[in-house]
């Protein structure tokens, strides 16, 4: 009797935790949107997702996101182009390639390139990075897209390059034997065979690495130049959603139009999130089968 | 004993058997060596797996591996095409002779030599794509092929694998999504659409149900008019029914090498008499 009492209490404890996790994201979503829902009594939506202006603080204001869905877009497809092909690149060399203590030396590495605090990337940025691009190319501030996004493709990188080379160790031993056995060389069998089998766990991958990068503020804050206009092309100021959140929230006033504004770039951000991890997600799944 | 012999007769014939029997057992110089193994040795790591293994493969017959689990019989014929390459710890020591050359040199082409010496898995392993791009895989990857003739070398490798009349109205399905003995059909016709001389074939039906079982067998039957054969079995029943000739390896070393219904019926050790009865193993 005691021992069933027992048991259940420890049960309803473990199916609680579980339950508060579910309902912890759901109550920061109807956080979000219930501030966020607020500014659209006061201001139009189509407006708000259309409007080719973020101007807070002028009379009227406007609230545009596109210059800063722009902005996260140019970065976060910038960043992605750069550390994609490099990531699968060493997962390859490290799944496949590498021998043994090389292996281990660079799994480490890359454990110790995840844990660089952005802020320090950022720093980088500001003091080297940028400049570089400047002299390089030539423009009129370093502060710009390309710096933003090849910081961030740093970051993304261990992410891309551990989930990869799971996937790709994953691959049964036989397919390599089978396609070596039939006379493939190394790099056929590596492209032609354990590359498309483990196609769902690198495109798992390469979504949580857009899921890190998008959602990264600190970087992108720093060395973006934090222009909130459309821009014309990557080598350009702009600024992301993440960075308007983080740099103007102390600047509001709580309960005002600009404040509630903020919130529904933050709705946005969490939908964006949502589904890139969504994907992700099915993706890991269809790779385990 | 009495049972192996018949159901060796089911397969073979029993007149086809006596006459080639009586010919080859008085003069084995009728038939071709197509692989000549001499003092191979093989090591995992600091581990040798196989001691001096000395064996004359013969062409056009099927020569099954026989023993317990662990003799090394998988990792002997793994060196036939030096799979075990693969793997940084594998080491060999001797020689393989196949067409004249020692086919352990460095200097061996391993994408010619393994076009030559096809293998089968334990596992069925059709690749993660269609019936026909699996069949493809290797046509594709020797040599550009022009879009019909392949169709038509697919459409011959799945026939001589007996694979064709269950499979020609879904060539675009996935492979993997075959039962298990089909799916080692297709293996089999995915390692002899490259032309092969010899198929190595590694317990090829340790993972499927004996009705399949069965049409391997039939198939290898047919497949030896044209293929050296050597079959790896954990299976004696297999042995006696499919093979002519048969090697029995313990710990590592080929205890008796011969005709298979010499080493069934007649074997001149005591190890392998006490492994075919059944006394262990």
């Amino acid at each position: 009797m005691f021992r069933r009492i027992n048991e259940k209490i420890i049960e309803s404890c473990i199916k609680l935790s579980g339950l508060l996790v579910i309902i912890f994201v759901f109550l920061i979503f109807l956080f979000l949107l219930k501030d966020s829902i607020s500014l659209f009594g006061q201001y139009p939506i189509g407006q708000f997702l259309f409007g080719r202006n973020w101007l807070p603080i002028s009379e009227p204001p406007k609230f545009g996101i596109v210059p800063l869905l722009l902005g996260s877009i140019y970065v976060t497809i910038g960043a992605i182009v750069i550390c994609v092909p490099f990531g699968v690149a060493a997962a390859m060399f490290i799944a496949e390639v590498a021998p043994g203590y090389l292996k281990h030396v660079l799994k480490s590495l890359i454990e110790i390139l995840a844990s660089i605090p952005s802020v320090v990337l950022g720093f980088i940025g500001i003091v080297w990075l940028g400049p570089f691009l400047r002299n390089t190319f030539g423009l009129k501030t370093g502060m710009c897209g390309l710096t933003g996004s090849l910081l961030l493709a740093f970051m993304a990188l261990p992410t891309i390059i551990s989930i990869c080379e799971d996937a790709l160790v994953g691959v049964p031993r036989t397919y390599k034997e089978a396609a070596f056995g039939l006379g493939a060389t190394h790099w056929q069998t590596l492209w032609r065979i354990i590359l498309p089998a483990a196609s769902s766990g690198i495109i798992a991958a390469v979504m949580l690495g857009i899921g890190r990068v998008i959602g990264e503020t600190m970087v992108v804050m720093m060395v973006t130049g934090n222009a909130p206009v459309i821009p014309k092309s990557i080598l350009e100021p702009l600024r992301t959603l993440t960075a308007t959140i983080a740099g103007e929230m102390g600047e509001t006033v709580g309960g005002s139009e600009h404040y509630f504004a903020l919130f529904a770039v933050g709705v946005v951000l969490f939908i964006i999130t949502f589904m890139i991890n969504l994907v992700a997600d099915v993706c890991m799944r269809r790779a385990k089968k | 004993m009495i049972v192996l012999d018949k159901n060796r007769k089911r397969v073979l014939g029993t007149e086809r058997l006596n006459t080639r029997e009586h010919k080859s057992r008085s003069d084995n110089s009728e038939l071709n060596v197509m692989v000549s193994v001499r003092g191979l040795n093989f090591y995992y790591g600091r581990n040798q797996a196989l001691f001096d293994n000395n064996i004359d493969i013969f062409e056009r017959q099927v020569t099954a591996i026989i023993g317990p689990s662990g003799c090394g019989k998988s990792t002997h014929i793994r060196t036939y095409n030096r799979i075990y390459e693969l793997y940084r710890d594998q080491r060999v020591e001797g020689q393989i002779i196949l067409d004249g050359q020692n086919i352990l040199e460095n200097k061996v082409d391993l994408i010619h030599l393994r076009q030559k010496v096809g293998m089968i898995f334990q596992k069925p392993s059709p690749f993660p794509m269609s019936i026909f791009d699996n069949v493809a895989y290797g046509l594709r990857q020797h040599n550009k092929i022009p879009r019909g003739e392949l169709e038509g070398r697919v459409e011959d490798a799945l026939k001589r694998a007996a694979l064709w009349d269950e499979v020609q109205n879904q060539l675009y399905q996935p492979g993997t999504q075959l039962s298990g003995g089909q799916q080692q059909r297709l293996c089999i016709a995915r390692a002899i659409a490259v032309e092969p001389v010899i198929l190595l074939m590694d317990e090829p039906c340790s993972a499927i149900d004996p009705i399949a079982t069965s049409k391997i067998e039939d198939l290898i039957e047919i497949l030896k008019k044209k293929y050296t054969i050597v079959l790896v079995t954990h299976n004696m029943q297999q042995a006696a029914r499919v093979s002519d000739y048969t090697a029995f390896f313990y710990q590592g070393r080929i205890i008796e090498f011969g005709k298979t219904s010499q080493i069934f019926e007649n074997p001149s050790k005591k190890q392998t008499e006490d492994y075919v009865t059944g006394r262990f193993g």
